[in-house]
């Protein structure tokens, strides 16, 4: 059976979520809309976890449904893992209330 | 559009159980023993009811009236300890105007005399029951509540895509669809807004959303790990407002006519959205106790709860999932992840698997008997 390997729900999105466990080095082709990514992967994703469709700089916005799903916390390169390690939530952040 | 339901004087039910209710924690063990003594009853036990502020206390009055008063439930055994902080007269008179309710309870003569009492008594329910059978009814006197849990990434792009679309069949045929989860609005409340009917619906809802970020904020945390979950993070997902994103897709497209509070039953038709957190336990009672007489649960890492006196249909977009733990998931949509069927196909198929286990067919919860997943949602401590 056919499988896509990965996912982009938005033609906005600078990610996509993988469909299936994929390995460092592959080179992924994923199409939304009229746009065709082609992407290297730097690192393994797991199934269901994001990879990056462009760079994206610390303190950009991460896109995914076309919507801001957080916000980048350090540089993030085509092809790389995009997870809790790289990105932060935007919202119910009380952590950051108590250093204002 | 017609079922088979059960015709009662408060709209249709589409499950004829007699119900054993804990009015307060303390109670629990009386009526659990009950249950095991006759099985044929459902169990509803939680942990509340007593030692908490008086608009918590009122709440949970409420709650367990109405998941007293939800179409599915025939007759009512109420286990109270008799001390307790809810006013269990008050209890029994909003629900006596409905339907049978009967009380036992521990303090008047000890466990033993509670449970041999409360068997008789739900002996004797049971058997009334059976003498109670289906007729035709309509559709539009069903209430649908959607709630997604233990999501992975394929819950915002299948399942929850699914029974978004299910969502607008079901409210196109007159039918009502309660969605809740507050947390998980969190990010994508912007969305949500556009559809709201008026104003008014647009404030009830940011207000809400609102009340929720602020308690979760007032622990002084980023809540990351607690929403979204551990496992949710180990299934791809990063932060709240991903989740968030993912799981409004359950509420389709229609405009959203009401916002409602906790455990409320709601006056209009159409789409719902109740004030509730995300756990299971509570934003399934808060269901039952709105009047849900089916629930729609999206899972993609395989969440197994039902409930006890609502048939919860479980539904995967996760084909590893679908295949471990087939014996959980009611609604397969493999072919969905695979591209062999559209979105809109599975809704339908999902539509008619609401008909069917409306009319009769058991869902895996029910069959399994995992279905013990009650707790009252308060916002105030306990004292």
């Amino acid at each position: 059976m056919y499988q896509r390997k990965a996912i982009v729900v938005n033609e906005l999105d600078n990610v996509a979520s993988a469909l299936t466990d994929l390995r460092k080095g592959e080179i992924i082709e994923v199409k939304v809309g009229n746009i065709v990514y082609r992407v290297r992967l730097a690192s393994d994703i797991p199934f269901g976890h994001k990879f990056a469709l462009k760079k994206i700089n610390r303190g950009e916005h991460v896109i995914k449904y076309g919507e801001v799903i957080g916000r980048a916390v350090k540089d993030i390169e085509v092809g790389e893992h995009v997870h809790i390690h790289n990105v932060e939530s935007l919202r119910a952040r009380g952590d950051l209330k108590k250093s204002e | 559009m017609e079922l088979l339901g059960y015709d009662r004087v408060n709209g249709v039910g589409v499950r004829n159980h007699v119900v054993v209710m804990a009015t307060v924690g303390c109670a629990g063990d009386a009526a659990e023993k009950i249950v095991q003594l006759y099985p044929k009853a459902k169990l509803l036990v939680h942990t509340q009811g007593c030692a908490q502020t008086p608009p918590d206390i009122e709440l949970v009055e409420k709650v367990l009236v109405n998941l007293a008063l939800n179409p599915n439930v025939y007759s009512v055994l109420l286990v109270s300890l008799g001390c307790e902080s809810v006013s269990v007269d008050k209890v029994v008179d909003k629900i006596s105007s409905v339907k049978n309710v009967e009380v036992v309870r521990v303090q008047e003569k000890g466990l033993s005399y509670a449970v041999s009492k409360g068997f008789d008594v739900v002996k004797r329910m049971c058997e009334d029951a059976e003498k109670v059978s289906r007729t035709t009814v309509d559709f539009s006197e069903i209430k649908v509540a959607i709630k997604c849990g233990a999501s992975d990434s394929t819950s915002g792009i299948i399942s929850n895509p699914v029974a978004g679309r299910t969502a607008d069949l079901i409210i196109e045929d007159g039918g009502t669809v309660i969605f809740g989860e507050t947390t998980e609005i969190i990010g994508a409340e912007h969305i949500l807004e556009k559809r709201a009917v008026n104003d008014i619906v647009a404030k009830k809802m940011y207000k809400a959303i609102d009340e929720m970020e602020k308690r979760a904020m007032s622990m002084g945390v980023d809540m990351r790990g607690g929403q979204p979950t551990g496992g949710n993070i180990r299934g791809g997902i990063t932060t709240i407002e991903e989740k968030s994103l993912g799981a409004i897709c359950k509420t389709g497209s229609s405009k959203l006519v009401d916002v409602v509070c906790y455990g409320e039953v709601p006056s209009k038709k159409g789409l719902i959205f109740m004030d509730s957190p995300g756990r299971e336990m509570e934003a399934l009672t808060g269901f039952a106790a709105g009047g849900a007489q089916i629930i729609l649960f999206t899972t993609g890492l395989g969440a197994p709860q039902g409930f006890p006196i609502v048939p919860v249909i479980k539904i995967s977009g996760n084909p590893d999932v679908c295949r471990r733990l087939k014996e959980h998931i009611d609604v397969d949509l493999s072919s969905v992840f695979y591209g062999q069927e559209s979105l809109d196909d599975a809704a339908k198929r999902l539509f008619d698997e609401i008909i069917e286990v409306a009319s009769f067919k058991p869902t895996k919860a029910e069959i399994l008997g995992y279905e013990k997943f009650f707790n009252i949602y308060v916002k105030g401590p306990v004292i």
